[in-house]
């Protein structure tokens, strides 16, 4: 540990212990936050830099427009299920390329445009185009043909099945845009949600008011106020003032106790999509050998993993797969932390003193925390683990772009993505014929319970070659003033749906 | 008037030698803005077409001399991740960082001045003692540690002041100063301290000339000589602090401006690294070097004013 570190992990625990004499002083000082019931604000950790969630794939996007500005077809509600949005309904023809939507009536946009079936033509048509900026492209790519027999009434032809085309249309990315205002999203949404922008401060907040025109009647919170706050014990601050009346995810799981001792707080840790794992080169020797990944898994500990890193607020995983999916099977069990047997297998494989690695690692707090402990863990077994510590745009190109690591550790946080294992090229380096069939099977498969049980055999595959280390998933720690009821529990995607708030 | 002028070409000069470094060295960062911003499920189709829109396929000297072209005429490209002009952007953030330095400066020089000052003219008695370790400990303390207990103690637990943020100056000069005044105290203490210590060395050194006895024997009282001539004699190397100080505050509001929440030029560098927006990148960059090399610049004339001899002795 050099002088400055240790001169900054003295200042944390003091920081710390400053941060426990508060709590007793406020719980002594009477309330000074008079609650206004027609307002209320979020504080989330990373701001927008657009508006427009056909721009790019930041999460800050939807967490601040999905459901609120902008709505889709259809949505993923809080449970993850698919439901009717600025479609009433639909039908699936026997083959199941056409999809027929029915559109909700009275339905229009904040500029006073009706909402029609040209708007969801309009909408698909310009993310299937070939200049398309749209970062989840993969939804569209399936459609063949929309026409729109009259305006409450769209229908897509697909060129093949493609089982999870309902559900990419529910996210951020499928909202529907009018033709008129498509151009200005970036810093001036216009969509058909329960809420309008107000005004955007940039680098500091954003505010949202009720649309009188909302097709879903009056919300019960008439103002709402986003606040971008990165630094975590400035988010632990900003709550307890009152600054805050909602964290939409706090960034700092050690102050957890803390915020949970407090009585005019309530804390809830929910799951998200995020799967947090140590990928491994699969392409590139040790890890070319799968005696050599499945003694990684025997040598740590993700439980002790979770609890260093994270204090505990994650949710064990055993394979690629979320716990929010109704097709999650548990796989923990499948690789128990075993040092010895590690040490077995390494042996096995022709490594019986280890060998060294580099683990490159994200600036993310999970993912740097996390990496100091695996490589401990990895030392252990005679794996010398070399940190390198880079910055995100950096491990994007090295990494995720060259392939160019032994080890990295990452949460991939987009839903429902077990698919990126099919894929060629991808930066795990692995090849499997037989998961590649099964993810054909998935796209082909016709009903729910044959598609997770798919599902199912593709996590059990992934958990017995070992291809990376399965972690846990990311939590989502909500934190609200108590009498504030509604915000989300878990991510099935990034959302914080105004409409659902109220102050009790 | 030479003199000034010298320094002026000096100073564009460096300017330009800035602009070169700056943009290779960012240029020679790896990263692709276009994967930033579409993320791990883009095509490369996608991502190939937001690279043409920004401009990233073209050669590099066509991109060098375009932005320098660009930034000598006022237009500084347009953000990756904003989608907006970067001078735009840059002009907000300056209504938050110009004034957080100014107020931060101001504090400094406030406390840090007279506190010297009053240091020397009791040099080695206990006061002095007492303000030297004042000084000791607002060197020692961290900023970023200094500014969240100051949170704790007015946003928490007495309510007095946000914990963070800042309202926009269009809803009122007393919310946006409220907001400003936690991050203003947190760089200043540091600056203060550094500015003490400064100005008793200069000052105790003043007090030992000649002419300081001529003075005092005229029968002008010890509180008056300071103000009238020990103060002016010690400036010379305060300002050349103070000069230096300014690069510092930049740093400083960095680290400050995260803890604060404030949306200033410093929080703006640490994202646009952060999302590999090189553009606002190397304009800020720039900026910061144009500010640091014109804040030398006037200290530079300031030398001159203070001290005639050193204006003259050099054209």
């Amino acid at each position: 540990m050099t002088h400055g570190q240790a001169a900054k992990r003295l200042a944390g625990i003091l920081a710390r212990g400053a941060l426990v004499g508060a709590a007793l002083f406020s719980a002594a000082a009477p309330g000074f936050s008079a609650q206004d019931r027609g307002q209320d604000t979020i504080c989330m950790s990373l701001e927008p830099p657009v508006l427009d969630p056909t721009l790019g794939a930041a999460q800050a996007i939807r967490e601040v427009t999905y459901g609120n500005v902008f709505e889709g077809l259809v949505a993923i509600d809080r449970a993850g299920k698919i439901v009717p949005k600025l479609a009433t309904s639909w039908t699936v023809s026997p083959d199941g390329l056409v999809y027929t939507f029915t559109l909700r009536p009275g339905a229009a946009f904040h500029d006073g445009a009706p909402f029609t079936a040209a708007d969801v033509k309009f909408t698909l048509e310009r993310a299937l185009a070939a200049d398309s900026k749209n970062a989840q492209k993969w939804i569209f790519q399936p459609i063949a043909a929309i026409e729109t027999p009259d305006a409450a009434t769209v229908k897509i032809t697909l060129k093949q099945v493609a089982a999870n085309f309902l559900y990419g249309l529910a996210w951020g990315d499928a909202v529907i845009f009018s033709q008129r205002s498509a151009a200005t999203n970036a810093t001036n949404p216009v969509g058909t949600g329960p809420y309008k922008f107000d005004r955007w401060t940039r680098g500091d907040r954003l505010s949202l008011v009720a649309s009188q025109a909302w097709w879903g009647g009056k919300v019960a919170i008439p103002r709402a106020t986003f606040r971008f706050v990165n630094d975590a014990q400035a988010q632990v601050a900003g709550i307890r003032s009152g600054d805050c009346d909602a964290l939409s995810n706090l960034a700092a799981p050690e102050a957890v106790p803390d915020l949970q001792a407090d009585k005019d707080l309530s804390v809830v840790i929910g799951k998200t999509e995020g799967e947090t794992i140590v990928a491994m080169n699969n392409g590139k020797k040790p890890f070319d050998d799968v005696r050599v990944r499945r003694a990684i898994s025997h040598a740590i500990d993700r439980n002790q993993v979770n609890l260093g890193a994270i204090n505990g607020a994650g949710t064990p995983i055993g394979s690629h797969f979320s716990p929010t999916q109704p097709a999650y099977i548990d796989l923990t069990g499948r690789y128990l932390y075993d040092p010895a047997k590690a040490r077995a297998l390494l042996a096995e494989a022709g490594y019986p003193n280890g060998f060294e690695a580099v683990m490159k690692v994200p600036p993310p707090a999970y993912a740097r925390r996390s990496s100091e402990i695996v490589a401990a863990m990895l030392a252990q077994v005679g794996v010398r683990v070399t940190l390198e510590p880079i910055e995100f745009p950096q491990w994007l190109d090295r990494v995720f772009k060259n392939r160019d690591y032994d080890l990295t550790i990452i949460a991939h946080t987009e839903p429902l993505d077990i698919g990126i294992y099919a894929r060629p090229d991808y930066y795990f380096g692995y090849k499997s014929p037989a998961f590649v069939d099964l993810m054909a099977k998935v796209d082909a498969a016709s009903d729910e319970a044959t598609r997770n049980r798919l599902y199912g055999d593709a996590q059990r595959l992934l958990a017995d070659d070992a291809v990376n280390v399965f972690l846990f998933v990311l939590p989502k720690i909500t934190v609200t003033r108590v009498g504030l009821d509604g915000m989300w529990p878990d991510w099935p995607l990034p959302a914080n749906p105004l409409a659902e708030l109220s102050w009790k | 008037m030479t003199f000034i002028a010298r320094r002026l070409i000096a100073a564009l000069v460096t300017l330009l030698a800035a602009a070169v470094i700056i943009f290779v060295m960012l240029e020679l960062l790896p990263g692709d803005p276009a994967a930033v911003v579409l993320g791990v499920n883009a095509t490369p189709e996608t991502l190939a077409a937001l690279r043409s829109d920004f401009g990233l396929d073209r050669p590099i000297l066509e991109r060098f001399f375009r932005w320098l072209v660009g930034f000598a005429t006022g237009d500084l490209g347009t953000s990756y991740t904003y989608r907006i002009p970067v001078a735009a952007l840059i002009a907000e953030r300056f209504a938050v960082t110009l004034p957080l330095a100014f107020l931060s400066i101001l504090l400094a020089a406030a406390i840090g001045l007279p506190l010297g000052l009053f240091a020397a003219a009791r040099a080695n008695s206990a006061s002095d003692t007492a303000v030297m370790v004042f000084a000791e400990i607002g060197l020692a303390v961290p900023s970023f540690w200094f500014a969240i207990l100051l949170v704790l103690l007015f946003s928490v637990t007495l309510g007095w002041l946000p914990s963070g943020g800042f309202p926009g100056w269009d809803r009122g000069i007393v919310p946006g100063l409220k907001a400003l005044i936690l991050p203003a105290i947190s760089l200043a203490l540091p600056q203060a301290a550094v500015l003490a210590r400064i100005m008793r060395g200069a000052a105790l050194e003043a007090m030992a000339e000649p002419w300081m006895r001529t003075a005092r024997a005229k029968g002008l009282s010890l509180p008056e000589t300071m103000r009238r001539h020990v103060f002016r004699n010690a400036l010379i190397p305060v300002l050349t602090i103070l000069g230096l100080q300014v690069s510092f505050l930049i740093a400083g509001a960095i680290v400050i401006e995260n803890v604060f929440s404030l949306p200033g030029l410093g929080r703006l560098v640490f994202q646009a690294i952060g999302q590999h927006d090189i553009i606002v990148v190397k304009d800020l960059v720039m900026v910061f070097s144009a500010m640091v090399i014109l804040v030398n610049f006037l200290v530079d004339v300031l030398y001159g004013l203070v001290d005639p001899r050193l204006a003259r002795g050099r054209a």
